[in-house]
């Protein structure tokens, strides 16, 4: 095994020092944070009256627990208000860059990195939100961490982890007709379920994956953590240069051009080794729908719901309960299933490409009555571009209203609440009990099914439409 | 929070000869609610120590005046159970540095060496003769050097090695945590990030 892998490459170039049986200390290029997670960090420095040893490369953004409409007014809500404030105060204190509220770059932190080229490949990227392998699609080694950790990269640029296993997943063939990036991911955890990636670091690879586009890639390792692993990543390539060319903090002049040759270094050799490799035929791939509550309780919309007979008998207990939960029948059709709520957003699901997708599906037709649906920008820049581009005129025409930008419904801490009981179809990544709302069920699904299911009020196949 | 500085000990020993002391009985769940690190001792071994009306069990250790010390030394297997870091936090609050045993649960484990508690793991061989000599003689002490990975009894002068890992024992030396380390190698970071490419 003479060949390194992608993951390899990025994380062994990062590594300050093995320690023996222990960690590797590895060092972070960027940081993202939020209001959320870093307060109790912030605290435990200056505990220890600490600075911030790089402020330059820590960048901030009020995205988890802001409102989705009036963000020109003072927060409502005072939980949110006060860790708002604290972060402002935070990042005045310790003079990090922050894209706060009514910032033209404010956005859900996941979404504003690669938008602003903070995120490139060959980066070591943490953030104290578990997605934040979605800058893994720019072959970067991107994970989520806890608020210890944000603490030690604070004060010392650096992690203490270990180094997790290789799996490489090849999806190869042609995407059939109204099949999205996320139908990719969520059949992937549907086949390897909600825990098999755990401890590995996951490569995208395979022509199907190739033929995404940016934002398509970033659908697919923003789901990594479902399944369980650390991260996931994409190799760098035409597609990735050419999204990254002149963001605000990309690499520019010579500067570009000596980049991308390093870039172009970043890719799993020929003769390597994973720990674990899965192959996947595109082909096989339809569009995808969850009806339990966790990531890899997904199947085909147009199954039926499993009846659980193929399960072992110690995983009964946890499916049957999660059917009840949902409050559906094992063995049903999921098609038809009538539906409250319809959320499109996230990091996830929460870029221009993904207002593209379900403006198009809607335009010039009627978003069904007894439907409420959140359509919630990323970014204020994506806001903005929809603006531009006419898909808020779109929407609006069909019925839909765009609102700010926030995570929002994905982890329901502000006012967007489904709410108990009620069915909503959701573009975002998680459908655990109560994610969306104390007692709420949520399907996740891909933007042009939400769109579907936006204008017949029911679980619709969106190929019917196509 | 930085952990304290741990440098030899010699202390004499409070016994317990018990196997699979598990977490639920080092700290009870009911305790865990508290959200700093502090004031866990209290409930050490709640129910082993009290009775239902709160009243001291006379025939626990720890209740009996004739043990004191710094090192606790317990039956095979300590430490098992939940994962609860409350645990190491619960023993180091009530003022032991050191457990002793022939062998520890994994996470306990962790947790105390994050903590700045040592667990020493030792032969069962030795472990039944410390016990058997405390027993006797309540006043033996023992001599814990981190340095030298080496717990000797000071009566007869029997020494025995144990294992720890390197990293974990550079922090307990030095009092450091995770964060202390990485501050501590900062030299290393900067030259790290001279050096690097992009
Ligand atoms: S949209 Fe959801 S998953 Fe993404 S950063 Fe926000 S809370 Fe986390």
């Amino acid at each position: 095994m003479a060949g390194k892998t992608l993951f390899d490459k990025v994380w062994d170039s990062h590594v300050v020092e093995k320690i023996d049986k222990g960690p590797n200390v590895l060092y972070i290029d960027r940081h993202l944070i939020h209001e959320v997670t870093s307060p109790v960090a912030f605290t435990g420095l200056e505990r220890r009256g600490l600075k911030v040893l790089r402020p330059q490369q820590t960048v901030a953004t009020a995205d988890h627990n802001v409102p989705t409409t009036d963000q020109h007014l003072p927060i409502r809500d005072m939980l949110s208000r006060s860790q708002v404030d604290k972060l402002t105060e935070n990042c005045k204190k310790h003079d990090i860059t922050l894209y706060g509220l009514n910032h033209p770059y404010q956005g859900i932190v996941h979404v504003i990195g690669p938008e602003l080229g903070l995120t490139q490949p060959g980066m070591t990227i943490v953030c104290g939100d578990s997605h934040t392998a979605t800058h893994g699609a720019f072959g970067s080694v991107a994970f989520g961490i806890g608020t210890s950790e944000i603490e030690m990269v604070l004060a010392s640029q650096c992690i203490m982890q270990p180094k997790p296993k290789k799996m490489r997943i090849i999806v190869d063939g042609n995407l059939k007709k109204g099949v999205t990036a996320k139908d990719i991911i969520l059949y992937i955890i549907s086949r390897i379920s909600a825990s098999g990636g755990t401890g590995y670091f996951i490569e995208y690879a395979g022509s199907a994956i190739r033929n995404l586009s940016m934002e398509g890639r970033m659908t697919v390792c923003n789901m990594s953590i479902e399944c369980g692993a650390r991260g996931g990543l994409i190799a760098p390539d035409e597609v990735t240069y050419n999204y990254l060319k002149g963001r605000e903090f990309a690499p520019k002049d010579e500067d570009w051009d000596k980049a991308v040759e390093y870039w172009k270094s970043l890719n799993t050799d020929a003769d390597t080794a994973f720990d674990l490799e899965l192959r996947y035929d595109a082909a096989d791939i339809e569009p995808m729908i969850t009806f339990g509550t966790n990531p890899g309780m997904g199947m085909k919309i147009v199954d039926n719901i499993p009846d659980g007979s193929s399960l072992a008998e110690n995983e009964k207990p946890s499916f049957f309960k999660s059917l009840q939960y949902m409050d559906i029948q094992p063995g049903t059709p999921m098609l038809g299933r009538k539906v409250d709520y319809v959320f499109v957003g996230s990091c996830t699901n929460g870029r221009i490409e993904d207002l593209r997708a379900f403006a198009g599906f809607v335009r010039g037709k009627k978003k069904a009555e007894d439907i409420v649906a959140w359509i919630v920008p990323g970014s204020k820049q994506v806001e903005k571009q929809a603006r531009e581009e006419g898909l808020v005129a779109i929407l609006e025409e069909a019925g839909f209203a765009l609102r700010q930008p926030g995570c929002s419904a994905c982890l329901a801490m502000n006012d967007d609440k489904v709410p108990e009981g009620k069915y909503a179809v959701s573009t975002s990544n998680r459908n655990f009990e109560g994610r969306q709302g104390p007692g709420s069920r949520t399907f996740l699904v891909s933007p042009l099914t939400a769109a579907a299911a936006a204008l017949t009020g029911k679980i619709t196949d969106p190929r019917d439409f196509l | 929070m930085p952990i304290e500085k741990f440098s030899t000990i010699i202390s004499t020993c409070v016994p317990m000869p018990i196997e699979n002391v598990d977490t639920d009985q080092i700290i009870p769940a009911r305790f865990l609610k508290a959200t700093s690190r502090e004031g866990f001792g209290d409930n050490l071994f709640r129910d082993w120590r009290y009775d239902k009306n709160d009243q001291p069990k006379a025939d626990f250790v720890l209740n009996n005046k004739t043990w004191t010390g710094t090192v606790l030394v317990a039956g095979k297997n300590f430490g098992s159970g939940s994962s609860r870091e409350h645990a190491a936090w619960a023993l180091y609050d009530y003022g032991f540095r050191v457990v002793v045993s022939s062998f520890f649960a994994d996470i306990f484990k962790n947790n105390a060496l994050n903590n700045g508690l040592l667990p020493v793991q030792v032969s069962d061989g030795f472990l039944s003769d410390l016990f058997k000599e405390v027993k006797a003689d309540p006043a033996l002490k023992v001599k814990v050097d981190l340095e030298n990975q080496t717990i000797t009894l000071m009566s007869s002068g029997k020494s025995e090695n144990f294992d720890i890992n390197p990293y974990k024992k550079t922090c307990m030396l030095k009092g450091y945590d995770d964060i202390d380390y990485l501050l501590s190698i900062k030299d290393n970071i900067l030259h790290f990030e001279k050096n690097k490419m992009c």
